[in-house]
């Protein structure tokens, strides 16, 4: 039986790790992931599940420790934030490359300087050309519903690739929301009995991992890494429509939010797509023509489906928070403008970071953003297509 | 698609026949990669008459390029020696057993 409780983002993916009982969680607390690893630890003490559970001196070494752990042939997870992320960095490449399916949750938070440790998507934005697939959680209830179907998604024999799950810090990892947990046996049957593939322990089929490649073939084993993340695409669609059968809430690569007739949207990822919900209603009921999407993978890119969904609209705001200095424009917006660019219609397009280091974003500036896609979509001309909400200038 | 399973066919393949994350399912192949070709210029000559097959040569070599036989030095193996000199500077024999000498490299 499922049942209704209230918890918040990291208890909710403590529970779905107990649930799952992997054979390894490595990992090292940092803010706002923290009480994730400390939940899984005592989990572990208390005898709930018999995962080894290992508390390296660092993040590197944590997702090192995953590494070995994935080879030898477990199913490993781990949790990080911001710049424990940014310590795994060279080993999460090394994660990927060895096409070991590690699921990672990963709570969004700043990168310093200046030092802080509230939400932004920094972090994650930072390890995007890592190899991992990325998927983005709009509250708990999709932080515990994307980590489960990680598992399916990264242990499926056609992708054998990385998945961070991701969600805002302290937004969505420390408050309270009421949430559907799904029955242990049931959590346990939809993830399913894992089978690696080259296990290391596996000694009557001895192998070698990790051999140096020189100018000879390094080329041919990145090429061949690509296609676990370019078959992605097809598993994360099977899964979400099976999760969506068996629990009754289904995904896609992209929620679309009152989009049926809209003229212009907001294209954004993670916690604030509430917010812009809410917007999106008080607008509706005023009769104007506004929609939302709310990207969930950002990693494989879908860039054809989100651009034939963009491809009808007049005009469309990307929204992100992080910036990509030197850039033309933020990540989100990036990825989206290029994947619009082979259409012949296509809408107007801006871009605006907001939320950097946890900076709040209400619904007086999703009414400032649509207003101004409103004017852009009536004149067809974009004054400035970068800009900040919510800054002091 | 078939992936490559030995060492000829993995040095063969295209990258689709490559087994995914980098495994070599050959393994312990180091003994068919003839490191002796990277030698450049000069080779270690054993002298059996003065060895007193204190075995130092065989304990430095990097690449167990030293032939041993119950606790003899019988000689080099040339195929994996490098030619890095190692076991005649630790030879501690007045001559040394082991000298490096020239040698004619052929680029192939």
């Amino acid at each position: 039986m499922s049942k209704i409780v209230t918890l918040n983002g990291n208890m909710a993916i403590a529970e779905a790790i107990r649930q799952i009982n992997p054979d390894v969680v490595a990992a090292y607390p940092i803010t706002p992931s923290t009480s994730i690893v400390e939940t899984v630890a005592q989990y572990v003490a208390d005898g709930l599940i018999d995962s080894e559970f290992v508390c390296p001196e660092s993040e590197h070494s944590a997702m090192s420790v995953c590494i070995g752990a994935a080879a030898a042939g477990g199913r490993v997870t781990t949790a990080t934030a911001s710049q424990g992320l940014a310590l795994m960095w060279e080993m999460l490449y090394i994660a990927a490359g060895l096409r070991l399916p590690i699921v990672a949750a990963i709570v969004n938070r700043a990168l310093s300087a200046p030092i802080n440790i509230h939400g932004d998507h920094s972090d994650t934005m930072g390890a995007r050309d890592s190899g991992w697939i990325q998927i983005y959680s709009e509250n708990a209830q999709e932080a515990y519903d994307n980590f489960i179907q990680a598992f399916r998604i990264a242990e499926h024999p056609d992708v054998r690739t990385p998945v961070m799950v991701t969600f805002d810090g302290f937004i969505i990892s420390h408050s309270l929301e009421t949430m559907k947990i799904e029955d242990d046996e049931a959590v346990k049957k939809f993830v399913g009995e894992y089978s690696p593939v080259y296990p290391l322990l596996d000694t009557d089929n001895p192998i070698t991992v990790g051999p140096i490649d020189f100018t000879d073939f390094y080329f041919e084993h990145k090429v061949n890494q690509l296609e676990g993340i370019e078959n992605a695409p097809k598993v994360i669609e099977e899964v979400g429509k099976e999760f969506g059968k068996r629990f009754g809430r289904e995904y896609g690569f992209f929620e679309e939010y009152r989009m049926d007739d809209a003229e212009v949207a907001i294209l954004l990822m993670s916690s604030a797509a509430g917010t812009a919900k809410e917007t999106v209603d008080e607008l509706r009921a005023q009769g104007k023509k506004v929609g939302l999407i709310k990207l969930r993978v950002f990693r494989p890119f879908p860039a054809r489906k989100l651009a034939e969904t963009l491809s009808r609209l007049k005009a469309v705001a990307v929204l992100d928070r992080a910036t990509s200095p030197g850039a033309e424009g933020a990540p989100l917006f990036v990825e989206t403008r290029s994947a619009l660019f082979d259409y012949p219609e296509r809408p107007k397009i801006i871009n605006y970071v907001y939320g950097l280091g946890g900076r709040d974003i209400t619904p007086e500036h999703f009414h400032q953003v649509y207003r101004k896609l409103e004017k852009i979509a009536s004149t067809g001309k974009v004054d400035q297509y970068y800009g900040y909400l919510n800054l002091r200038e | 698609m078939k992936k490559a399973k030995t060492l000829e066919e993995l040095k063969n393949a295209t990258w689709k026949e490559l087994p995914i994350g980098t495994v070599n399912p050959d393994p312990a192949n180091s003994l068919k990669n003839f490191t002796g070709t990277w030698r450049s210029g000069k080779k270690p000559i054993f002298k059996k008459d003065t060895c007193i097959h204190c075995l130092f040569c065989w304990v430095y070599c990097p690449d167990m390029a030293i032939i041993v036989k119950d606790g003899k030095v019988l000689g080099i193996n040339y195929d994996y020696c490098k030619g890095c000199g190692i076991c005649e500077v630790e030879c501690p024999t007045k001559p040394k057993s082991i000298e490096m000498v020239k040698e004619e490299v052929t680029l192939s």
